[in-house]
């Protein structure tokens, strides 16, 4: 993912900022221990302090509203406050193709373009426009582990192993990246862009059912981790 | 019939929109795996006493599922084998009627739900009349709780008439009415053994096979220009959305407001090259000439679009801090933003009788058609004309606050010049103002003319208290590139500058000054001069070459007021 990510931006020649938080790093804390905290120190945190850092007014995403029931009640502009916070129950109204950008210093807006985007429009997009992506969305023999009920990759000597697991070679690919270990695969055999359309089009999941954040906190964690911060 | 198909849920508390739209889901086998297991363990602990409580899947968020409400609008995406689906699902609850509006304003078509137990409410007339303020054209009213009123025909019929005299008053076309029960599944997926006498669609049915393709398209062809695009100095295109029409490479087109023609020399709809383009697409338009274009200017033809800066509009107030009048908000149209403020509150409207009741405020919630004043002139129209040009919301320039949103009832052109008019081409018309000295207070006064816009084929006023044309002249306006021609006191073309030919007749400009010139090459001459006259030097070429005398005079007055 990452390879990709440099890959990309070399292409497009566009100027990437890495933010990492340093913090977290010194204090040592890694998916594998730390869980859903690390999603919080790494990723919310780390964003947050970039976002200040830089003063960015407006930050896009790729969320959706089909994804999952708190996105669903995002705005496509959504206010956030000076400590980049989301109030779900007060967001400002959105009418027509009037968004309303006025901001405070400090105060920032997550931009969501494709909001009304469904998963199945995004693969006919890809297919469609010819776009690159990430090579782990294709199904390949992959070893990997289940653990409480998801299908984790074991790629390399980060993970540890809890007794009585044993890698097995399964062909699996990611229906959605996130962090790893956090992210399930799913046992597939589409390796083509055809074979994704067709098995997202029939699936009896849903997508980010193999997200383990999500729910790692009770139904409504995307809520408090949206009103944190997290995109 | 196929197509995505928009539409929201509402109606007020309790009537079972979150229910209605969870059943669907659930019925046509929508809901994943996961979602359904998790829909099933979260109503085991839930208000229904363990039987699956179908809103729980669109009540998103933590304070909705708590206290059983639904608070802010939730989008939802299905696709049976006939059509696509986005349901904005709406809060019933009058605190929290702008998230309804923000999913009013999303919508193709309107499911608006009627408690059978309770019939029409105060809410259910506020949401039906947001409905159409907002422009959704289709209605369907869902009769529900059918089962509690024991599937009772002549219960229904009751509501119905209810629902029949509502969609008079407020002029709804396309309405569906359907008994429905959402928590026992009749009529909304499949057809009720429970009510044999229903003999319509159900619910699903009808949305999957409703033509919401709208008959009345708008007139001509406009743009609203979101950015102007300079990669480098060859190269300057204006990026926006095409609202309707169509445009072809070489076809002309004007620029509002500041009113010049140009031919399209190349069009790009995003990175690729096309020779034509039509509505819905994201294009870059250049031109073939340098033209006074920016964010909020709008690329036109044909479509009569209004420039103005007064106009009423029927407001939605959405702010818990009431309607100020001449406080200063600013007012996103189109892709302006401009400041602008209430002038005047013509009235509120009743939601629940539609009576206009005069008001020197309005609060959140209330509804009101008022005028409206902005800093300057900007491009905009009739809601009804040209839908994007007649939206638009109001921002509290201090909290930031989305204020109010209304859609544009009149253009108002009061207190504006009169015009010279035939599609886009529109010339002042002062030609016909009146001169008077005030003998009282011993000073000059302009008044009396009246602020009409003229069209080919009108008469003209050609004498008046302060001034006599003949009957055959020209009006020749150097300022908006264009001249009217006036033949038997009637206009008889009214033409741009380039295309204007001197026939030997008197000319006037649009004050009404003669213009001192006696064959062509003066003409030219004249033309040549005016060239390099900007607004702050204008005097001298018109000292030079105008005189006011020729066909008007001051008329005196014992006091301008009696006139």
């Amino acid at each position: 993912m990452i390879k990709f990510r440099d890959k990309t931006a070399k292409e497009l020649g566009i100027e990437m900022l890495e933010y990492i938080n340093e913090d977290g790093v010194k204090q040592g804390i890694n998916p594998f221990d730390h869980g859903s905290a690390y999603t919080d120190i790494m990723k919310t945190q780390a964003l947050k302090q970039a976002l200040n850092k830089y003063g960015f007014t407006a930050a896009f995403g790729g969320g959706r509203r089909d994804e999952e029931k708190s996105r669903a009640k995002e705005r496509i502009f959504s206010f956030r406050n000076e400590n980049h916070a989301w109030d779900p129950k007060n967001q400002r109204p959105e009418m027509w193709k009037l968004y309303n950008t006025e901001i405070n210093k400090g105060e920032s807006m997550r931009v969501f373009p494709i909001s009304n985007w469904t998963e199945k429009d995004i693969w006919q997009y890809i297919q469609r426009e010819n776009i690159p992506i990430v090579p782990l969305y294709f199904t390949k023999e992959r070893p990997v582990v289940y653990r409480d009920g998801n299908i984790i990759m074991v790629d390399d000597e980060r993970m540890r192993l809890k007794p009585g697991e044993k890698p097995e070679m399964k062909k699996v690919r990611f229906r959605t990246l996130g962090c790893y270990p956090l992210t399930g695969g799913i046992l597939s055999e589409a390796d083509t862009l055809d074979a994704i359309i067709d098995e997202t089009l029939s699936s009896v999941e849903s997508e980010r059912t193999s997200r383990i954040i999500d729910s790692d906190g009770g139904a409504a964690s995307m809520e408090k981790r949206k009103r944190e911060g997290y995109f | 019939m196929s197509g995505l198909l928009k539409f929201i849920t509402c109606g007020s508390v309790d009537d079972g929109k979150s229910t209605l739209i969870g059943h669907i889901l659930y019925d046509s086998k929508l809901l994943y795996a996961d979602q359904e297991k998790a829909l099933i363990l979260d109503s085991k602990v839930g208000s229904r006493g363990g039987a699956i409580d179908y809103s729980l899947l669109l009540d998103g968020l933590m304070a909705e599922r708590e206290q059983g409400i639904t608070i802010d609008v939730a989008y939802r995406y299905f696709t049976t084998d006939k059509r696509s689906f986005i349901v904005a699902d709406t809060p019933g609850h009058e605190e929290y009627t702008r998230n309804m509006a923000v999913g009013a304003s999303f919508a193709q078509l309107a499911i608006i739900l009627v408690d059978a137990k309770q019939g029409v409410l105060v809410q259910t007339r506020r949401h039906s009349r947001i409905c159409a303020l907002m422009g959704i054209h289709h209605f369907v009213f869902a009769v529900n709780k059918m089962d509690l009123v024991g599937y009772s025909e002549e219960r229904f019929n009751e509501i119905m008439k209810d629902i029949n005299e509502l969609s008079e008053s407020l002029g709804l076309q396309d309405v569906v009415i359907v008994p429905v029960s959402a928590t026992e599944g009749d009529n909304v997926t499949v057809k009720s053994e429970n009510m044999p006498w229903y003999t319509g669609k159900t619910l699903l049915d009808h949305l999957e096979t409703v033509d919401v393709t709208e008959t009345e398209s708008e007139a001509g062809f406009y743009m609203l220009v979101q950015r102007v695009c300079r990669p480098n100095h060859e190269f300057r295109g204006f990026q926006g959305q095409i609202e309707s029409g169509r445009i072809k490479v070489g076809q002309t087109i004007t620029t509002l407001p500041s009113n010049e023609a140009a031919t399209v020399k190349s069009l790009l709809n995003g990175s690729t090259s096309v020779e034509e383009a039509v509505t819905g697409q994201a294009v870059t338009i250049q031109l073939d000439k340098e033209v006074d274009v920016s964010r909020g200017c709008v690329l036109t033809d044909q479509a009569q679009l209004s420039v103005a800066k007064s106009f009423t509009a029927t407001l939605l107030w959405m702010d818990d801090s009431r309607l100020t009048l001449r406080k200063e908000y600013l007012v996103k149209l189109g892709t302006k933003r401009i400041p602008g403020f209430i002038r005047s509150i013509k009235y509120k409207i009743d939601v629940n009788t539609g009576e206009h009741i005069s008001a020197d405020y309005i609060e959140k919630n209330e509804i009101a058609l008022c005028e409206i004043e902005l800093a300057e002139k900007i491009v905009l129209d009739e809601f009804k004309k040209h839908k994007t040009l007649g939206e638009m919301i109001l921002i509290d320039r201090v909290s930031h606050m989305t204020s109010a949103c209304g859609v544009l009832e009149t253009v108002d052109n009061d207190g504006e010049k009169p015009y010279f008019q035939k599609d886009d081409i529109k010339v002042g018309g002062y030609v016909f103002e009146e001169f008077y000295f005030d003998l009282e207070n011993a000073m000059m006064s302009q008044t009396g003319f009246d602020k009409k816009t003229y069209h080919v084929g009108d008469e003209v006023p050609v004498s008046g208290d302060s001034f006599k044309y003949p009957e055959y002249f020209d009006v020749l306006s150097v300022e908006d590139g264009a001249a009217v021609l006036i033949r038997d006191g009637k206009v008889e073309d009214i033409q741009r500058i380039e295309d204007y030919r001197y026939m030997g007749l008197p000319v006037v400009d649009e004050r009404g000054m003669a213009l001192l010139v006696k064959n062509k090459a003066e003409l030219e001459k004249f033309f040549e001069e005016a060239k390099t006259v900007t607004v702050e030097n204008r005097s001298e070429l018109h000292n030079k070459w105008f005189r006011f005398e020729t066909y008007r005079k001051v008329v005196c007055t014992d006091n301008f007021w009696v006139i």
